[in-house]
């Protein structure tokens, strides 16, 4: 504040008195002025507003009325949804997603055999909550469960069969084996000298016996109790060999988009890895693969994974029907998911490179213990989108005739038992509700993680 | 214990051992020979497969008579005369036709969409989200079938057709419109209507370079209107209304005269267009949100109301950032348009990797193809993608 | 060399079960140790191969197999069906993954040398029909000039299609499926006048429509359908098992054996009858099955004439007359070479 005061100022004119106090403008606050100013600030927006207003008041009432109102909630065959049958107007017929539902998460898989996929379904969930929720505890481990444990356990349960038994046996022994040897190495740990050179040696040697080697002894622990419990229920109950032409609906779709992430994120690693090599020949080799598997699309890798794939290995090993589509979808994604990691890659400051190397790391102590965990970490949004897209990419099997859980859907539809005419809005509304809420979720969920590490960058 | 044998590591060998050069040098050895070795064994073991299936190799195929019929094709096929190698011209054709169209509207549509999302309207740009929401989380492949078996078969038939204005028809056999004919005369609106776009363009180019030199601003939007449909429609009046035009008519089980388009190829130009619009529209919204505020603040104090700021400031701005997204949108339009066949328009997977193959049972041969020509087609769009997005570039400073 | 080949892929097939061939020469020695044999059929098709809830195929194409089961195994479920659609089916059993296809698959002079395939007789003569709605007030295929036509690519009937539409100066509408489902559905929508498929199958098909009696089927046959089962081409030994399989159980209908009065039959004087079951001479063992090998397909699964009625004729929901498909005796095309 200067001390100049209006009366000594050089003015002509200058107001001596207060202006009377105008009244408050009506419209800056409050329902009415929100409204002015968000819906009718102009005449294009008036305009748009009304058009807008104008189709939801056309079709949300209507869609009400359709999939709630009119619509029909149980019976068990096509009369309870025929309009001229039950004398009212019919809607949305989810009688019939109610008789079909088992078909739609199993397929045919025989019924006395479906607690089998029950129980892949709650190994699934339970790896998905445990990488994807922050704070569960043992992450590795959890890595390792979803990585290792789950691909063979599902395996052997959901196929059965003398053959995935004596699999799972042979797993069983090796597994007794490893661990044998991590509790020689426990109490002798001088043996593991050259394997895991002087200075780790040293930490371990520095702990009591039973918490050396404590990370490879907790993995192996696991592997035995999970094998070890579906080894007695093969024993127990009996896992009779299930077809995988007999496989269908959910089962198929999750099974789908389970191995094409169990094997796309490796695989995606190592091929962006070869992408950012000093070494032509592996760099170049990278890139062919990836720009040629991103320039086609998937169906006619599925196509090629369906008929040419079967011509490039010996006739007596033809690949299975569904594990041809299997391969196609996991060399798809990874492709993609190479692109996304490779932006992690990229998006490291060069820093964590050249101090990693000072520390002596080589190549791939540098990558695993350094670059890979954090790379990683920034692109988890980028791979859940490609999750999201590999997982709605999943429907594209039906082209190539397996049945997952859209063809389920489809496959119904001709079925007379349930024909009427809104059968088909309701099978394809159940089928957009299980596609939105499983991508939908997901995209969330990355989102979520993208504001976290946001806020972490903030500080 | 702790002493280390120091006298058996020679310094020489070790170091050739533990090189970078040499080891890079056997690791990309051994990857080769072990790709080598695979793409080896694969081919044998098809040449192997393939004789003792006694499947003929070869392109000889490609000359054959085809013997099936197509329904929609844009260059003359027929079961009698035409060969496997012009039924894939009519799918290859078929699909730059459903792509070539999609990329155009689903830009258009997308861009509303993304501007939409970021309106001042809150109707508006909820309705917005809900699309993109809805849209971007369900399997194309689900959204064709709806498109197709829910949207366009429940259409009447084609005795009860609906009757849209200006004579065009529309069934559960697609849409009919009205077949313009050129009458004595007539080639003259053609003619008048391509010099109007050309006139258009020169005169668009004229007035940038008068608006750079000058500052001027000419009504470019206006004149080319002028130049392109009033023009030729004044030809059209002045030269006694040449066209006429053939109305489709019911005559036996479907329409006859008029332009039928297939609903096989409204749904799949649908589901494409509305599918890729979704992820446009994000694109568009990142473009838009990566302009910083101080640019629309800027123009506001310039005073340019909010249509000439997004016309003339954010949207340059922020092209930039949209068009590398959006060349792999415009690919993705195009590989996605071969779930075509999941709906029976006849695009090139359809008709080549579906039908050819089936009757030549030479499925290398075929896939092959099929997959060269995406190739290609990515490849070439991205080439002229790059360029464009120099151009772009360059303009920064 | 070869087989150390992509060996992911072979540990992933591995891990899947694909068949594993042990490393004996022909087809039936690897079937006999297998336990199974494994036989392409169609995903379903009423009367051919249609799986029920349990995932149970029942049907003409079906039943061959099961016979081929019983004169193997002398079990007639230790078949492995595979489902195969129409564009997969020649890839399939190309490839090895079925030892047979039998799934309404047309006999034409290219599949039977360029696709190398042999077809070991006929068990169906079938051909392609049109379906249309009774509405439209046709009676004739002659009549469909101008029609839109839904058909199922990559089969025969896509090109018996045009071949009709341009031998007879009609113009047309095609619209292809890449499955069958697709295509009755399209059928059924009201997107084509008439459908065109095997007139077996049209019967089968009209079965899945709403209101099956709103549809009829035209008189005219415009191709000669044989469908038999189809083996690839190099065994001769497998080739001659699955053929007589089928001329034996034409050859029972013939000689009056069913599945009731096959046991009686074993204690038969006529010379054709008991080398028919066996207890005359030594007629399995060359093909290398049982001597009782006839015996056992009757016993196990009946007669072609049983198994037509069961599942296509009056015993079944198709109703579909015998017609050509009589023996030879009562005017039909069925005939069989005997057995001796």
């Amino acid at each position: 504040m200067t001390d100049a005061t209006t009366e000594n100022a050089p003015f002509a004119f200058v107001r001596k008195e207060a202006l009377a106090q105008e009244t408050p403008p009506l419209s800056v606050a409050g329902p009415i002025a929100w409204i002015r100013t968000n819906l009718f600030s102009g005449p294009v927006n008036s305009i748009l507003t009304l058009l807008c207003v104008y189709i939801v008041v056309t079709t949300v009432p209507e869609m009400i009325r359709f999939y709630f109102i009119d619509a029909v909630w149980s019976g068990t065959n096509r009369d309870a949804c025929l309009a001229d049958k039950i004398g009212r107007p019919v809607g949305a017929c989810w009688a019939y997603i109610a008789d079909r539902f088992q078909y739609f998460i199993y397929g045919s898989y025989p019924v006395p055999q479906r607690w089998r996929v029950n129980i892949v379904f709650a190994m699934f969930a339970l790896g998905v909550l445990w990488l994807l929720w922050e704070r569960a505890p043992l992450k590795k481990v959890g890595l390792f469960f979803f990585f290792v444990i789950l691909p063979i356990g599902a395996y052997v349960l959901l196929l059965g069969g003398p053959n995935a038994e004596g699999f799972l046996r042979w797993l069983i022994g090796l597994t007794l084996v490893l661990m044998v040897i991590y509790l020689v190495l426990s109490f002798v740990p001088a043996l593991a000298r050259f394997w895991i050179g002087p200075a780790f040696l040293a930490v371990e040697e520095a702990q009591p016996p039973w918490k050396r080697f404590y990370r490879p002894k907790r993995l192996i622990l696991l592997s035995l109790v999970v094998f070890g419990l579906i080894a007695i229920l093969a024993d127990k109950i009996g896992l009779p060999r299930v077809d995988t032409g007999l496989w269908g609906g959910m089962t198929v779709t999750f099974l789908i988009a389970a191995v094409g992430i169990v094997f796309s994120l490796p695989l995606g690693v190592i091929l962006a890895l070869g992408r950012r090599s000093k070494l032509p020949i592996i760099q170049l080799l990278s890139v062919i693969f990836i720009e040629f598997v991103r320039g086609v699309p998937l169906i006619t890798v599925l196509f090629m994974a369906n008929t040419m794939l079967p011509l490039f290995v010996p006739q007596e090993y033809s690949p299975d029907r569904l594990l041809r589509p299997l391969v196609g979808v996991a060399l798809f994604a990874a492709a993609y998911m190479a692109e996304v990691i490779r932006g992690g890659l990229q998006a490291m400051p060069k820093g964590q490179y050249e101090g990693a190397m000072s520390l002596g790391l080589g190549y791939w102590q540098m990558m695993r213990l350094i670059i890979l965990p954090q790379a990683l970490r920034i692109v988890i949004p980028g791979i859940v989108n490609t999750f999201i897209g590999l997982f709605k990419d999943t429907t594209l099997v039906t082209i190539v005739g397996i049945f997952d859980f859209l063809r389920t859907i489809e496959a119904t539809l001709v079925d007379p038992t349930w024909a009427t005419p809104t059968t088909r809005a309701t099978g394809y509304a159940f089928a957009a509700m299980f596609y939105f809420l499983c991508c939908w979720g997901m995209s969330r969920y990355s989102i979520s993680v993208e504001k976290r590490m946001a806020a972490g960058q903030k500080r | 214990m702790s002493t280390i044998p120091t006298e058996t590591v020679q310094p020489g060998k070790a170091s050739l051992l533990y090189d970078p050069k040499i080891r890079g040098y056997v690791y990309q050895l051994a990857l080769l020979a072990v790709v080598g070795f695979l793409l080896y064994s694969a081919a044998s073991n098809a040449i192997t497969n393939l004789r003792a299936q006694k499947i003929a190799s070869g392109f000889g195929f490609w000359h054959n008579a085809a013997g099936f019929d197509v329904n929609q094709k844009l260059i003359p096929f027929s079961a009698s005369g035409s060969t496997y190698g012009e039924a894939f011209y009519v799918g290859l054709l078929n699909t730059l036709l459903v792509a070539s169209i999609g990329i155009v509207l689903s830009t258009f549509l997308g861009f509303f969409v993304g501007v939409a999302r970021l309106s001042s309207n809150w109707v508006l740009s909820k309705l917005a989200m809900i699309y993109v929401e809805v849209i971007r989380n369900l399997p194309l492949l689900l959204q064709l079938f709806f498109w197709y078996n829910a949207v366009l078969k429940p259409l009447p038939n084609p005795r009860q057709s609906i009757e849209l204005p200006a004579g065009a028809l529309l069934n559960n056999r697609g849409l009919y419109l009205p077949d313009p004919q050129l009458g004595p005369g007539g080639s003259v609106i053609i003619w008048t209507f391509l010099i109007g776009i050309v006139a258009s363009i020169i005169f668009r180019v004229w007035a940038r370079k008068q608006q750079e030199a000058t500052g001027k601003q000419y009504p470019v939007g206006w004149i080319a209107l002028g130049l392109i449909v009033v023009l030729p429609f004044f030809v059209y009046l002045v030269t006694g209304r040449p066209i006429s035009f053939v109305y489709p008519e019911i005559a036996g089980f479907n329409l006859r005269g008029g332009i039928q388009i297939f609903p096989e190829f409204v749904a799949l130009l649908l589901g494409l267009t509305t599918y890729t619009a979704g992820f446009i529209a994000e694109v568009v919204r990142a473009g838009i949100l990566a302009v910083s505020k101080g640019q629309t603040e800027a123009a506001n104090a310039l005073g340019l109301r909010a249509g000439p700021t997004l016309k003339l400031v954010v949207i340059p701005q922020a092209m930039r950032v949209i068009i590398p997204p959006l060349t792999s949108n415009y690919l993705n339009l195009t590989k996605n348009s071969s779930l075509a066949v999941a709906i029976g328009y006849p695009d090139l997977v359809q008709v080549f990797t579906g039908t050819v193959l089936n009757q030549t049972g030479q499925a290398v041969e075929v896939v092959a193809i099929t997959m060269a020509v995406y190739l290609t087609i990515s490849l070439v769009t991205s080439f002229f993608m790059n360029i464009y997005n120099k151009r772009m570039a360059l303009v920064e400073r | 060399m070869k087989k150390a080949v992509t060996s992911a892929l072979v540990l992933a097939s591995l891990a899947l079960g694909a068949g594993v061939a042990q490393a004996q020469t022909g087809l039936l020695p690897q079937i006999k140790a297998r336990g199974v044999v494994t036989c392409g059929t169609s995903p379903g098709l009423a009367g051919f191969a249609m799986p029920d809830a349990q995932g149970n195929y029942t049907g003409i194409d079906v039943d061959l197999c099961r016979a081929l089961a019983a004169a193997i195994f002398n079990d007639p479920q230790k078949v492995k069906f595979v489902p195969l659609s129409s564009k997969d089916r020649f890839t399939a059993l190309q490839a090895g993954e079925v030892d047979l296809l039998s799934r309404t698959t047309t006999w034409t002079l290219s599949r039977d040398t360029s696709l190398g395939l042999n077809f070991a007789g006929i068990n169906y003569f079938d051909g392609q029909g049109f379906m249309v709605r009774k509405k439209l007030g046709i009676d004739s295929a002659l009549k469909l000039a101008g029609a839109s036509v839904c058909v199922a690519q990559g089969t025969t009937t896509e090109l018996n299609l045009a071949d009709f539409f341009r031998a007879n100066k009609m113009k047309y509408e095609v619209v292809a499926f890449s499955s069958g489902d697709e295509t009755i559905k399209a059928y059924e929508s009201g997107r084509c006048d008439a459908f065109t498929t095997d007139s077996s199958g049209l019967y089968a098909e009209r079965l899945k429509l709403q209101v099956p009696t709103d549809h009829i089927v035209l008189p005219e046959i415009i191709s000669k359908e044989p469908l038999g089962p189809v083996v690839r081409h190099g065994d001769d030994n497998w080739l001659d098992v699955v053929k007589w399989t089928h001329n034996a159980m034409l050859n029972a209908e013939e000689l009056g054996i069913t599945k009731a009065n096959v046991d009686e039959m074993l204690k038969s004087e006529n010379p054709e009858i008991r080398r028919f079951v066996g207890t005359e001479g030594k007629f399995g063992e060359p093909m290398g099955l049982s001597n009782d090998w006839a015996y056992r397909i009757v016993k196990l699964v009946g007669n072609y004439g049983e198994v037509f009625e069961k599942n296509v004729g009056a015993g079944s929901p198709l109703k579909i007359a015998r017609g050509q498909n009589a023996l030879w005796t009562k005017g039909g095309l069925q005939y069989a070479p005997p057995i001796r």
